[in-house]
């Protein structure tokens, strides 16, 4: 099985929420242990996920997400989701129910994706369009355009948009 | 009893955890080498024979103990 070619999946991440950012770091992450090649593309509030100095904030928002838990029995009205502080106890629901059930940080996932070897690629039309500069993004990634990506998607098995 | 090299604990992880952990320790050894790795995770029961079938190694065995599930990997590659 060594002489095949490796399998191969393309990642586009679009999102920068805490529940949005897991797909694409876990499945880039366990793909490279699987060893398949793996390339992920962030873009637009994908790139918060890259960002050295946001991903270890990443938030979920309870507006307008009607699979948001409510407390016990009590289901919150949405509008309640707009008022300040809730996006904040949110997001620390969250990280309270992936810790408890021993689910990876968004760093340790990402770091499992840097030693996996996945290409990580910041696209460089939304740094300029959002301000984002080189140097607020992780060391590991490279910067590049459509084309980039394209070049490794062209031969990918598995592409997804996330 | 299955003999085995070494033995990799993932209990309380979730996935991609164990799997991530089992591709590390497996990296480590020698080919012919086997692994024992105890998750608690119930999703590993499928996703550690995948993992194995997708990288071409060998599921020896796998077991539950205590709530606990049990494999052996050999290292063929």
């Amino acid at each position: 099985m060594s002489e095949e070619k490796p399998k191969r999946m393309a990642i586009i991440a679009g999102k920068g929420g805490l529940d949005e950012a897991y797909p694409p770091l876990i499945l880039g992450s366990t793909a490279s242990a699987l060893d398949f090649e793996v390339a992920i593309f962030f873009t637009f509030y994908g790139l918060d996920i890259v960002n050295k100095k946001k991903l270890k904030k990443l938030k979920v928002a309870p507006l307008a997400n009607p699979a948001m838990p409510g407390i016990g029995p009590i289901q919150i009205p949405n509008f309640i989701g707009g008022l300040p502080g809730m996006t904040f106890m949110a997001t620390k629901m969250m990280k309270s129910w992936m810790n408890n059930a021993g689910v990876a940080t968004i760093p340790d996932l990402l770091e499992a994706c840097i030693l996996g070897d996945v290409q990580l690629i910041a696209c460089q039309m939304t740094m300029d369009v959002m301000g984002i500069k080189r140097e607020d993004l992780i060391d590991e990634l490279e910067v590049g355009g459509a084309a980039t990506f394209l070049e490794f998607a062209k031969d990918a098995d598995i592409t997804m948009y996330m | 009893m299955t003999e085995y090299t070494e033995v990799l604990d993932t209990s309380g992880l979730s996935c991609p955890l164990p799997i991530l952990k089992s591709k590390k320790a497996l990296k480590a050894m020698n080919i012919g080498d086997i692994l024992k790795i105890i998750s608690t995770d119930a999703g590993s029961e499928k996703d550690i024979a995948s993992w194995c079938r997708v990288t071409g190694q060998e599921l020896m065995n796998s077991d539950k103990e205590d709530g606990k599930y049990i494999y052996f990997v050999k290292r063929l590659k």
